[in-house]
């Protein structure tokens, strides 16, 4: 059994398990498991769409 | 006198002496992703550990990922089977399974590869987590 993901939707997997394991790794309390995890996944994912776009001007 | 800070952070550490789970729970968590969390208790920790982890190793493997054998050539490939390692039963698994073993063709079955290294290396941090727990460094 295969399966096809788009480079974006590989990257949002990607970033969604990874931000889940570093928030419940690198933080305490639960509340700031959440907060950490959230903010790891908005990096991850920032950092794609600043970097997709920074690509797309390069290449202009 | 010049060991006195060092004397001051021990005595702060409130982390406990090594115990039989401080060897158990990491064991037990580079085996089976989470299961290091699960053994003391910490259910929702160790099954978001379990999903998280599983979920990226199988999804590599259904990319069509590569999956690296134990090696002594390029150093990205020596690289590539320390993360492998970290995945435990699943890397096992796949390996006596024999599956994983083809070529990188195409991109996706890279990223699948880069999914399955990266699944092993959060298990490495999980169990690191987990160790932390049983030493009661971490609540």
């Amino acid at each position: 059994m295969t399966i096809q993901l788009t480079h974006f939707s590989a990257a949002f997997v990607f970033a969604l398990f990874a931000s889940i394991v570093f928030g419940i790794t690198h933080r305490e309390t639960t509340r700031e498991m959440v907060r950490y995890g959230l903010y790891c996944f908005a990096m991850f994912l920032g950092g794609l769409l600043i970097a997709g776009w920074a690509m797309w001007l390069v290449r202009r | 006198m010049a060991n006195q800070p060092i004397a001051k952070a021990k005595a702060a550490d409130p982390a406990q002496p090594d115990n039989t789970m401080s060897i158990i729970a990491p064991a037990l968590g580079w085996l089976i992703p989470g299961a290091g969390h699960m053994i003391q208790k910490r259910w929702i920790r160790g099954v978001l550990l379990f999903t998280s982890i599983g979920t990226l190793f199988v999804l590599g493997l259904m990319m069509q990922g590569h999956i690296y054998k134990a090696n002594g050539g390029d150093i990205l490939d020596i690289l590539g089977f320390v993360g492998d390692l970290g995945a435990g039963g699943m890397y096992i698994v796949t390996l006596a399974m024999n599956w994983g073993q083809g070529t990188i063709a195409f991109a996706i079955a890279d990223y699948g590869t880069k999914f399955m290294i990266v699944a092993g290396l959060l298990n490495f941090i999980a169990v690191a987590d987990a160790y932390h727990i049983a030493i009661g460094k971490k609540p």
